[in-house]
Order: structure tokens, then sequence, then C-alpha cells
């Protein structure tokens, strides 16, 4: 045993820390974009602010593959379904952020044809404030919401069923 | 439904619908034979809000009808309030809504060529050029009101703010760049062998079509008709200044992209005639802070980035509006991408859509 320490070095960690570790530093984000909010997000995506600096360049357009929904601009009726529909296909663990006012709770739009904020459907995890929100501001939201992965206990939902936070 | 041909659904999640769009397609193998576009899932009910909104209160939402180019839309309505009220503006406001309509015409065209270039398979390499661009001109945007993308810089009566020389040293630095970059997209893509196959002769619209089905601006052009709203009824002192409508011949996605390059170059030209020639004076007219027109209805359009922007509202002579009604060049474009896209390829019909510069916050308002 003592010559295989020295020959093979290996590291000792909270196995909930190794996982949200490699989670948090490797978010892919859900290419979704609604309204306004969205040319914002495109703008992060780009060469001047850079999102690939915390691992989160790789936009799918597919949800199957994806595993944050950034929810940017104004959710109407008439796509809510869908917008709920897009979320149930991305597969766990997964994180919604609602970026903009519309997505927070319909924003200047207190009309018949807006959903008045997408938590009436989604579990939101980081709420953005903004009109749009300047890329910057898409950037603070989303460290916070590396903080919060980090803080997960994803081992939790692997032993326990009855655990497992209500998603 | 003709069970000969497949249906397939594209959208409203599709990374080149340009927004939240369904269109439904039908297809003989690869070729399309009927394109049926879905809208309404960006549909927010702006008109009917405008009706309990003062009508200072209405220039914020114009922003977030076609959000990429938001100056456009808060000169359309605005010009279009000023007539009714029959209000004189001062020169220097003119000029000041000249430069910065034109800087958002440049932001909204290199955009474009990114997205189009998006769609017809260089991903996102050509983006990473004109998004670099673009922000250049934002900064100026945050320079000037301190925000960058719905920007709510134009108010009744004239400016918010005066432009000072540090602004235009900035602007004058952009344009230099522009021209940069403009030589080297033109570089990477004019004669690309990729670009050329996807684009010449694919989604063509001869002239006679283009006006029957009422296409504006960039689009109309490419097909050969001389319609631009800046020369032909022109507003806010365009008349005084310099500068050629380009035209295409063929019609098709490489003669839009050709347009629209251009039209970035005579953009610059009027920015730096207006930057020289700027006036002295007041930036704002004398608006009542309380603003209400006597009854009466108007019509105005301008030339948007994307084709022919116009506002119609009626008054009732109280503060607020009693219907305003928006022509939106997006939703009248959009209505020819079927007769471009039969007899197409599939792949094609990403390249047509963007190469119409639709804008789904401007279709269904």
């Amino acid at each position: 045993m003592a010559d295989i320490i020295e020959k093979q070095p290996f590291v000792l960690a909270r196995l909930d820390e190794l996982i949200t570790w490699g989670q948090k530093n490797s978010i892919w984000p859900f290419g979704s974009g609604l309204a306004c909010c969205a040319i914002e997000m495109i703008s992060t995506l780009m060469a001047r602010y850079d999102i690939s600096r915390f691992g989160m360049e790789v936009m799918r357009p597919s949800p199957r593959q994806a595993d944050l929904f950034i929810v940017a601009g104004t959710v109407t009726k008439k796509m809510a379904p869908v917008v709920r529909r897009l979320w149930e296909q991305m597969p766990d663990p997964k994180w919604v952020v609602a970026m903009g006012n519309c997505a927070i709770s319909g924003g200047p739009f207190p009309t018949y044809a807006v959903l008045q904020g997408v938590d009436k459907i989604l579990p939101v995890d980081v709420y953005i404030s903004g009109c749009p929100p300047t890329p910057q501001g898409l950037l603070h939201g989303l460290l916070m919401l590396r903080d919060k992965v980090g803080r997960e206990h994803p081992t939790k939902e692997i032993f326990s069923v009855h655990d497992r936070p209500n998603k | 439904m003709d069970s000969k041909f497949l249906e397939i659904n594209m959208g409203p999640q599709h990374p080149s619908t340009h927004g939240v769009l369904n269109l439904k397609l039908s297809l003989d193998n690869e070729v399309v034979v009927k394109v049926e576009p879905n809208l309404g899932y960006l549909h927010r009910g702006m008109e009917k809000l405008w009706e309990n909104r003062t009508y200072a209160q209405v220039v914020p939402f114009t922003d977030r009808l076609d959000y990429f180019c938001a100056i456009s839309n808060n000169l359309g309505y605005v010009l279009a309030v000023e007539k009714l009220m029959g209000l004189e503006i001062p020169k220097r406001a003119q000029y000041i809504r000249v430069i910065l309509t034109e800087i958002q015409r440049i932001v909204n065209h290199i955009g474009w060529l990114g997205f189009v270039t998006n769609d017809a398979g260089a991903y996102y390499t050509i983006n990473f050029y004109t998004f670099e661009e673009r922000e250049e001109y934002l900064e100026i945007f945050e320079e000037y009101v301190g925000a960058r993308l719905t920007i709510n810089a134009i108010r009744i009566g004239g400016v918010p703010f005066d432009i000072d020389d540090k602004l235009i040293s900035m602007i004058e630095k952009a344009l230099v760049e522009t021209e940069k970059k403009i030589k080297d997209i033109d570089k990477i893509v004019t004669r690309n062998r990729i670009w050329l196959h996807r684009t010449k002769g694919v989604g063509v619209f001869s002239a006679e079509d283009a006006v029957q089905f009422g296409l504006t601006g960039p689009a109309l052009r490419a097909s050969g008709v001389k319609w631009d709203i800046r020369k032909d009824i022109p507003y806010s002192s365009y008349d005084e200044f310099d500068f050629d409508v380009p035209t295409g011949t063929a019609g098709d996605i490489y003669d839009r992209y050709l347009v629209r390059v251009e039209e970035i170059k005579q953009s610059m030209r009027i920015i730096r005639q207006a930057i020289k020639n700027l006036p002295s004076g007041e930036i704002a007219a004398k608006v009542p802070k309380v603003l209400k027109i006597p009854e009466g209805e108007i019509f105005h359009s301008i030339e948007a980035p994307k084709g022919e922007l116009g506002f119609y509202i009626k008054s009732n002579g109280t503060d607020k509006p009693e219907r305003v009604k928006m022509k939106s060049p997006s939703f009248i474009n959009m209505q020819s991408l079927e007769s471009m896209c039969k007899g197409n390829m599939l792949a094609d019909v990403v390249v047509i859509l963007g190469s119409l510069d639709v804008l789904l916050g401007e279709i269904d308002k």
C-alpha cells in the first residue's frame, strides 16, 4: 500500500464538491432567443464579452444537449407551452435563468397576450433585471448561478429519492 | 393536407428563424413546394397597449418592436406625431437624428451580414467580426444616452442630448474602423465559392413581383427598383445630403448582400456630411409637458433599415392616441417568402429567410 501511494498520487475530495466543480465550470446554455434580450445574449457570446471564459460558450440549439435555459425575452401565452415543453426536454440536472424584465414579470407589457413572469411555468434559479440587461449584467447573473450550482448536493439526488429538490 | 408531400415544421425553436417563427414546409423530396408562416409567437398586444399610454410614453415601446434598429422605430413614430402636431424641428436636432439613424442602419446591416453568413453555413466566423464592429457603435450609443440596445434616443420635439466633440471623434474613429472591416469581410465573403454557390440565383424575385408583393427596403432595391423614401419623399432634411441609392439587377440573395454592403458605405457618407455641416442652435423644439393633440389622423413613413416603416395615428383631442397602427417592413416582406422559396432546396429556405432580414418583434408587435 505504502509504495502504491508513493507512485500514484491521489486526491481526497467530497464527492458533492467534485461533481459540482465539474458542473459549474461546463454549463452548456440552450441557445434559445425569444425577443430583444436574445440579441444581448448573442453579444455576450461574442469576442468583446466572451462568455467562454466561464466554460459556457457551447450554445446548443437543441434542448436535449443543454443544461441551462436562459429565458431571454418576452414569453407570450402562445409561446408559453412551447417554452415549458422545451424545458421538459432538457436532461437533469438543469437550471433556468430569467433574463430581462419580461421574463421576470411581464415587464412593460401588462397585456392579454403576455405571460406575467416565466416563473409561473418554470422553476427559476436566477433573475437578471434590465430591459434588456447588458452583457455585464448577464455575466453577473451567470456567475451567481455558478455559485449556486457550487452549493448544491448532487449525491443526495442519487442516494435518496425523497431528498430530491422539487423541480 | 396532401399526402404526396412531406410536411415538416421549422420553429418556433430553431437557430435560423431569427426569433420565434414557425414555418410549415411542404417538401417534394428536397424541393420546397409550399411555405406557410405561422406568426404570433411574440404578439405582445402593443397596439392595444398604446391606446392607454400618452404620446410620449409610446416612444420607448417602439424600441421593442424592431429591437435590432430601435432608433429608426423611434424616428418613424416621433415624425408621425410631429406631423400631426405641425411642429417645426430645429435643424441641429434633425441633423443629429440623421446621424443616429444612419449609425443604426450601419449597425443593422453589419449585424445582418453576420447572421446571413451564419445561415449560409459559415458558423459564427463572420459573426465574430461583425459583432465586434457593432460593439463600437453600441459604445457610441452608450456614451450618448446610456443604453445599448433599446435606446429611446429620439423624443417628441427633438433629441434628448447634444452631440459633443468627444462623441464626434468616437463616431469618426468607428467609421474608419468600419471601412477596414468591410474590406476584410469583402475579402472573405464576396468572391468565396461556397457563398456564391449558396446565394447566386437563389431566391430570385423579379422587379414586377417585388412591386406586386409590396416588398420594400434593400430586398426591393436588389430586384432593380430604385425606391428609397429618403430620396423620393425626403424627411428630416435628407434632401440636403448627397448619397446614392444602390440597386441590384438579378434580385437574388447575392444582390441583396451587395446592396446592403453598398448601403453601409452610403450611410457612412451621410454621417460624414452631417458631422461636417452640423448646424448650431437648439436641439429640441418647445413641447408642452402634457401633450394634447387636436382631433385628426396622419400616416407617415420612413425608410427603416429593413424597409418602409409607417405609423398611422388617430387622435381624439386627449393626451392619449385613439389608435396607433404600424406598418412594419418585416411583416410586408414576409409574404413574399413563399414565392421566393418555391422550387428551391430545403437548405435554401433559411438563407432566403435571412436575406429578407425579417425580425419577429416587428411582425407580431
